[in-house]
């Protein structure tokens, strides 16, 4: 594999974790449980469009084919996406989407603070961008857990459902393959063995201050590297690309 | 081909009074979002940073830049995005901050105030000055404001985050 495929892959996998939850949040558009909090989960939304914007640009300057990122975004099939298996999760009721946040949010702020030495520069730009984004994701992802968990017994109980619900797709964040193997050795990916463990620790303070239980590792989900997915992706895709599907090349 | 002659320095002029259009009141000069502006190939590239990676007045202000510029007999611009350096709120002038404050938005203090897990940054009403304010939500009406209220004039206020 060149530098060349490799950082493509490494940037697609990326952008698509944040196009795909990007997608997600903004399902909650005019549907929060209050209008702050509507707000909230939209301006997280758009740091993400934003995010996945910038990486699928990137991605398609690499491939060098006379790509778009829109073309990126929307005309790939299933099997082609690479975001991880726990951002496609529903958003459930609001704990399920706060647990989500919470486990991606401390991932993506331990791990962008990484990419910011990458020895690619333009991922590492990227990266100091959207690090102090990801500052304010994770503040509001650790303030809703904690109130939440140590709120009332049903806010609690709802909460450790959440956790436990989604603990298994958080396994897959930190699996590592060739493509990560070979940048990791030129010094633009990131090792994932050392943001696991600081991962564990962040997220095990978080929830024993707010009163709840880190769940055992059990199985673990996996797939996403592959493209495969669970079936919540399908129908994600089927609304995000409908326009595209069928109306090709529209414009405003 | 660069049909009219001009430093880029006057290029740079010719754009810098171009209104944010999310918050009228101040430039993109003053807002840090103007980065520069080069010759390379015969073209005029005009560089600006967004705010946030998803700030949508991007393209908009991209719009004006090439607009402004052709009333002057400017045509071969190009506007170029960069993340690098990183945009922060301590690019806001001084000026840009009293504007702020007299259009009822509470300007940033200095970026490091936003060290992760403290909450004890203390924003002024604008309104009134009064430092009893709180936090309602820390995402506001757009990406780079949060939503405070005085607790002694008891106005709702957004507040610019510091970034």
């Amino acid at each position: 594999m060149t530098t060349k495929d490799a950082t493509y892959t490494y940037t697609l996998r990326l952008g698509d974790d944040a196009l795909i939850l990007g997608h997600r949040l903004s399902e909650l558009c005019s549907r929060g449980p209050i209008l702050e909090e509507d707000l909230a989960l939209t301006n997280v939304a758009l740091d993400m469009i934003g995010r996945a914007q910038a990486l699928l640009k990137y991605a398609a300057d690499i491939e060098g084919k006379g790509k778009t990122d829109d073309d990126i975004a929307y005309r790939r099939a299933e099997i082609n996406y690479y975001n991880h298996l726990l951002i496609e999760q529903p958003n459930g009721d609001f704990a399920h989407t706060i647990a989500r946040q919470l486990f991606v949010s401390v991932f993506e702020f331990l791990f962008y603070t990484e990419l910011e030495k990458s020895r690619d520069e333009t991922l590492a730009a990227i990266a100091s961008k959207t690090i102090k984004e990801i500052k304010y994701h994770m503040q509001h992802a650790i303030d809703w857990t904690l109130r939440l968990g140590d709120g009332t017994s049903e806010s609690h109980k709802r909460m450790q459902t959440a956790v436990n619900d989604l603990w298994m797709y958080t396994g897959e964040l930190f699996e590592m393959d060739e493509v990560d193997a070979q940048l990791m050795r030129e010094g633009i990916a990131v090792d994932l063995i050392p943001i696991k463990a600081k991962w564990h620790d962040d997220i095990k303070t978080v929830l024993s201050k707010a009163t709840l239980l880190m769940p055992e590792d059990t199985y673990m989900q996996t797939g996403s590297k592959k493209g495969i997915h669970t079936e919540n992706l399908g129908h994600i895709l089927s609304e995000m690309q409908y326009l595209q599907r069928a109306y090709p090349d529209a414009k405003w | 081909m660069v049909t009219v002659d001009l430093y880029p320095d006057e290029v740079y002029n010719l754009v810098s009074e171009i209104p944010d259009p999310e918050i009228p009141v101040i430039t993109i000069k003053d807002l840090g979002i103007l980065r520069g502006v080069r010759i390379e190939d015969g073209a005029y590239i005009v560089t600006i940073t967004p705010t946030y990676t998803a700030c949508p007045a991007m393209g908009m202000i991209g719009d004006q830049i090439k607009e402004i510029l052709e009333s002057h007999g400017v045509t071969n611009v190009k506007v170029e995005l960069t993340y690098k350096p990183a945009w922060t709120t301590d690019w806001l002038t001084q000026e840009a901050k009293l504007k702020l404050k007299k259009y009822g938005i509470a300007p940033p203090n200095h970026s490091s105030c936003s060290k992760l897990f403290s909450t004890a940054e203390i924003v002024s009403c604008p309104q009134c000055n009064s430092k009893h304010t709180s936090l309602i939500s820390r995402f506001g009406s757009t990406a780079c404001k949060a939503l405070y209220k005085c607790d002694d004039c008891k106005e709702t206020f957004d507040a610019f985050k510091c970034h």
